[in-house]
């Protein structure tokens, strides 16, 4: 360390960090899938490819719900259950009424969805209860629901109608309706979060709370919309897992909610809020979606995945904190004294 | 100058005391209904059934106190349970003697803490959510890699004697001893030692800590370490109960175990919080339970319950509170 | 009465604000001529913060009216006063570090598509660009807010009041922290907003400011308005006694002390892009003033010193020995304690007791092998409260029941219970009445008689002037120039802290 700083080189004054981040997880998807193919060849094909695609699906579409909690500063455990529940009373309305359409479930996922989402999103915004309280123990709450209205019984595959199922084995263009539907989610998303008031107040709120304030953003009702989106969106996830194994049960997706904070933060969201975006949080599925598919081709065990999954949180979180600690050096740097 | 000190302190006693007496009138109201519903439950044999049974949560709720009075959270305490006791039986199963394997728990426990602490006090910026969360993937995790879906029983009967047996000739459950000597030494460590002033002053303002010399990460550290090393001990008398072990014991009871010291009067924001009051909450939990056993409702419904009464005890006071502000306020004017 | 001249786009009439325990406006009467700058200036506390959040509808007054050109309204929130097209600039920018600057500046009020109501990026950008450009200011308007310097955010703020088309500009010590000419630019820009009609209105500390572009002024002290006067009928004498309500000179207390040995030594101190190339020494019996802007760097010398942020380079010895600093607990071992800022955020733990905020720094000193020991503790508790004269009926009150001038002096009690050597204050009379800080001052000429080492950082240019045995000067991280007392004026300090710089 030289005692000359004012002789630090200056960079230019673009720090395109998001960009830079997003391409290193690009990179890193690459490799492993480039090791896994040397491991599995069957890995590479594009038969494998879709199937990945199609388990991630619901993840991806969780990820976007949970990133936009994230951006606010909070967290929602609770999506799990939220998409048990949902994917439960989907499945009893589907089995009693098998005439109805594939399409109405998926908006009584959603309608359902956010109205537990608005539940948990009033508590966190009005009750002012911390964010991990609230969704923790609406996680219970909700999983609880489950098994009371469900009285601890599954729906099996041949209890649904064909046409409820065909929602994940239909295709269109080649794709499996489930991942058009991740697709259509994550345009829309793309557009709400880019290009309208409100996706960028979310942004704001999660930025600087006080200055949001300030200029008129009211920041309870964000607070309370990223839930009810959340919520909204596990519902969905919810219809779209039970139409994916056609099976609702108490414990589906039970410790889901793992994974969704993992794609997550594999995909540079920041848990203190104001960072996240939706090609990173896509990307951070997919990486997510590539290990759980390969594992298995790999010959790890299935009970590998859980701590897996805990290990990558912790290191993608730590990789974060570093990327924007380093960032902020440089800046530092450029400062002339 | 002394007596107006001697009548400040009571006062402000007055105030923590307040809310302990509606969780000793709730533990009475409670008791009564569940005198109604069994006529077992008012004999000696009775209540030292409500109270011992599952108090393994107790060893839990202890440190979580301290945890939460700093303004952290621990949510991987029930998959540090899990690792434990596997780690445990499977130590017991490869030949090593109970005694020692129960103090491999203990360390299991410690170590997992003291990870967490580590990660949380050492790298500024990583919270001690996320730490924990990862951490409850991360040690129940390697609790399945280590025993699949299998379970470990087997253990030699004085092991039993942990959860299910009484103190020498008498009729107290031994479990409660070890409980209530474990209450003594937190309710000491918090209220009477420089150690418990340097924790509240963290939880009510961190970073005044910092500004006044207190060893902040140091203090994260041991408070962590000290919530695995209860868990683990909590896995102990968990196992002993249970008289197996597999890698999907203790699930949910970090919530059971947030929301105790949240009903005991500690908030989940920090600085405040009472060992006295937590272990009244536990008290009225268990009574909770064990009525609710009594009338046959499931466990998930249980915790449907347990969820509500977190989410009620933190919300109601902040609507209520924010309300009667408002009143002052127009009182005032 | 409604002639030109007295036609107000704005007028507080007798507004007050109560906070608990606080009367921070006081039937405040204020007005603003269209195209006018009014500057406002008062001491720290006056209630100069209260009252443009009033104006800006972040506070609603408890009693008086607003009117906006004659007529009677209410500012619920900042959106309905940005809907009267007032705007204002913060001393600190009220940003959004993660976003850009672009959306910094539309966030409040996007420019969106007609029918879908999609933002308008494009258009957003190069009208940030234009605006950003006609005040001279070359900052890409992509650039994340929170890699800008608070000069630069300022800019960003400023033409956001300029995209609002704000008819009223409040700028909240705007020049606070910018360099000599940023602050010319500043003035120029607000000059040519005032002829283009704008009316603003101007907080400053700073004299200069006030006679350089505004055409009125308005005295405000302990929450009530002193008067309001054009600023060519009065003189900066008045204003100050104005301001302060008595000669400051006989304020300061200092005794003359001959030093002892050198307590501190402070060679080539660096820390990346902070502060560069700080030595000083500090004697036993001197008050060492640190003067300069704000955001000069002179609290994070003293946090370094304090090992809140230890430096990147450079030597601390105390009393000649070098030592290395990592932790605040390491500072208090040496002796040095800290007297933060920012009272509320750093130096106390409201809700607790007096008691154990005065302890908390020495209580391992205070137990017995680990165990409380209340007796010692309430002892040492009493004494602070006599010595210091601490309001308040007694040890066990919490923190948060005292007004700001004994909080301060709770938090002074806890150095002073440390029994330390060398004792850093930073703003060691901010916000506090006039009373505490005469008390203040007292207590530190005193504990310099005894022979500790002060050293008082400060922006109030009386209290340097008059506290100081030596002053350093900072400026952007460095030291610009040191000052003997007798050497020291207000002007020579004032020119070492805006230093021209290489550019801007």
């Amino acid at each position: 360390m030289t005692d000359k700083p004012t002789q630090v080189k200056r960079e230019p004054v673009y720090l395109r960090l998001r960009g830079f981040r997003e391409f290193g997880i690009i990179i890193f998807i690459i490799i492993i899938s480039l090791l896994i193919g040397i491991r599995n060849p069957r890995f590479l094909t594009l038969g494998n490819f879709h199937d990945m695609l199609l388990d991630t699906a619901s993840l991806s579409v969780l990820a976007l719900g949970m990133m936009l909690v994230l951006v606010t500063g909070g967290i929602d455990l609770s999506m799990e259950s939220v998409l048990a529940l949902t994917g439960m009373v989907v499945a009893m309305t589907i089995k009693e009424n098998p005439h109805l359409s594939p399409l109405l479930m998926l908006v009584l996922g959603l309608a359902l969805g956010s109205l537990l989402g608005a539940i948990t999103g009033l508590i966190v915004a009005k009750g002012k209860v911390v964010p991990i309280i609230a969704t923790l123990s609406m996680m219970y709450v909700y999983r609880g629901i489950t098994f009371i209205i469900s009285g601890g019984k599954w729906v099996s595959a041949y209890e649904m109608p064909d046409s409820f199922k065909e929602m994940a084995t239909g295709r269109l263009l080649g794709f499996s309706n489930l991942i058009t539907i991740a697709l259509l989610v994550y345009l829309f998303f793309y557009y709400f979060v880019n290009h309208t008031r409100v996706g960028r107040e979310i942004y704001a709120v999660g930025s600087n709370r006080e200055a949001a304030r300030i200029i008129g953003i009211n920041s309870e009702f964000i607070t309370c919309l990223v839930y009810i989106i959340s919520g909204a969106l596990s519902g969905l996830a919810g219809v779209m897992w039970v139409a994916r194994y056609a099976s609702a049960q108490n414990d589906t997706a039970s410790g889901f909610v793992m994974t969704i904070v993992a794609a997550c933060v594999l995909g540079g969201v920041s848990i203190t809020g104001g960072v996240g975006t939706v090609f990173g949080v896509l990307l951070g599925s997919i990486t997510i979606g590539i290990i759980n598919n390969a594992l298995p081709m790999i010959r790890v065990s299935p009970f590998w995945k859980m701590a897996l999954q805990g290990l990558i949180i912790l290191v993608a979180a730590i990789v974060n904190i570093a990327i924007t600690r380093n960032a902020e050096k440089s800046q530092l740097r450029r400062r002339e004294l | 100058m002394k007596p107006q000190n001697s009548l400040d302190k009571s006062s402000k006693l007055g105030s923590v005391a307040r809310w302990e007496l509606l969780l000793v009138i709730l533990i009475i109201g409670v008791s009564i209904v569940n005198g109604r519903l069994s006529p077992h439950f008012w004999s000696y044999a009775g209540l030292m059934d409500a109270l011992a049974v599952f108090l393994e949560k107790g060893f839990m709720v202890l440190p979580m106190a301290l945890v939460l009075v700093i303004g952290d959270i621990d949510i991987s305490v029930a998959s540090i349970v899990a690792l434990s006791s596997v780690v445990m039986a499977m130590s017991y199963a490869a030949g090593l003697p109970m005694a020692l394997a129960v103090l491999v728990a203990l360390a299991v426990g410690a170590g997992c803490g003291y990870f967490n602490g580590v990660l949380i006090s050492r790298i500024p910026g990583l919270s001690a959510i996320i730490v924990t969360l990862a951490g409850s993937s991360l040690y129940r995790g390697i609790a399945y890699i280590l025993l699949g879906d299998q379970a470990i029983g087997g253990f030699p009967s004085w092991y039993s004697y942990l959860a299910w047996g009484y103190v020498g000739n008498t009729s107290i459950p031994f479990i409660i001893v070890v409980f209530i000597l474990c209450a003594v030494i937190y309710w000491l460590l918090l209220h009477r030692t420089a150690f418990g002033r340097k924790v509240y002053a963290m939880g009510n303002n961190p970073v005044a800590a910092r500004f006044s010399g207190i060893p902040v990460a140091k203090i994260k550290q041991i408070i962590f370490t000290l919530n695995g090393l209860m868990a683990g001990m909590a896995a102990v008398f968990l196992t002993s109960k249970l008289g197996s072990s597999r890698p999907n014991i203790a699930t949910g009871y970090e919530l059971e175990v947030i929301a105790i010291a949240v009903l005991g009067g500690v908030s989940p924001a920090g600085g405040k919080g009472s060992i006295i009051g937590v272990c009244l909450a536990l008290i009225l939990m268990r009574l909770l339970r064990y009525g609710m056993g009594l009338v046959n409702v499931p466990g998930q419904v249980m915790l449907v319950i347990i969820g509500v009464v977190l989410v009620c005890v933190v919300m109601l006071p902040n609507i209520f509170g924010s309300r009667r502000r408002s009143w002052k306020k127009i009182k005032e004017s | 009465m409604v002639d030109a001249e007295d036609r107000y786009i704005l007028e507080l009439r007798g507004v007050s604000k109560f906070f608990p325990g606080l009367k921070a406006l006081d039937r405040v009467d204020f007005n603003l001529r269209g195209g006018e700058i009014h500057a406002i200036v008062g001491e720290n506390g006056a209630g100069k913060s209260t009252l443009i959040k009033i104006i800006t509808g972040v506070h609603q007054p408890d009693e008086g009216d607003i009117l906006y050109e004659g007529n009677k309204v209410v500012f619920h929130n900042p959106t309905v006063a940005n809907r009267y097209q007032i705007a204002a600039v913060y001393q600190q920018p009220a940003s959004f570090p993660h976003l850009t600057v672009t959306e910094n500046i539309f966030l409040g009020h996007p420019v969106t598509h007609p029918t879908t109501k999609r933002l308008m990026w494009k258009e957003m950008r190069q009208e940030a660009k234009r605006l950003l450009h006609s005040l001279g200011a070359d900052i890409d308007p992509s650039a994340t807010m929170g890699s800008l310097s608070v000069a630069q955010q300022q800019m960003v703020e400023i033409a956001k009041a300029l995209s609002v088309n704000a008819r009223i500009l409040i700028m909240d010590e705007p020049t606070a922290s910018l360099t000599r000419r940023e602050t010319e630019d500043l003035y120029n820009i607000t000059k040519k907003l005032r002829d283009s009609g704008v009316s603003a209105i101007f907080i400053s500390h700073r004299f200069e400011d006030i006679y350089e572009i505004a055409e009125r002024v308005t005295v405000l002290r302990d929450g009530k308005t002193m008067g309001t006067w054009k600023v060519n009928e009065i003189t900066e004498h008045d204003l100050i006694k104005a301001m302060v309500g008595r000669e400051i000179n006989q304020l300061f207390p200092k005794k003359t002390v001959s030093f002892g040995r050198e307590l501190l030594k402070v060679e080539g101190l660096y820390r990346i892009g902070y502060f560069s190339d700080i030595s000083f020494s500090l004697r036993a019996g001197e008050i060492l003033g640190f003067s300069g802007l704000v955001g000069s760097g002179r609290s994070e010398v003293a946090q370094s010193i304090f090992g809140i942020a230890p430096a990147d380079a450079g030597k601390i010895l105390v009393e000649g020995k070098e030592v290395s600093i990592k932790s605040p607990m390491e500072a208090i071992s040496y002796g040095i304690g800290y007297l933060p800022e920012d009272r509320l955020e750093q130096g106390l733990f409201l809700p607790l007791s007096i008691n154990d905020n005065i302890t908390v720094s020495i209580i391992d000193q205070l137990t017995n092998r680990g165990w409380l020991n209340p007796s010692r503790e309430y002892e040492i508790s009493n004494k602070m409260l006599e010595l210091l004269k601490i309001k308040a009926p007694g040890i066990f009150h919490p923190v948060s029941s005292l007004s700001g001038g004994n909080q301060q002096k709770v938090v002074v009690a806890k150095l002073l219970a440390a029994r330390l050597k060398i004792l850093i204050m930073d703003e060691p009379t901010k916000g506090v009445d006039v009373g505490a800080k005469a008390a203040i001052h007292q207590i530190m000429s005193d504990l310099a008689a005894e022979g500790l080492g002060i050293i008082m950082i400060s922006s109030e240019m009386p209290e340097v002037l008059g506290m100081s045995d030596n002053v350093v000067v900072m400026h952007e991280g460095r030291i610009t120039a040191t000052f003997s007392r007798a050497e020291a004026t207000q002007e020579k300090l004032m020119e070492a802290a805006v230093k021209v710089t290489r550019f801007a």
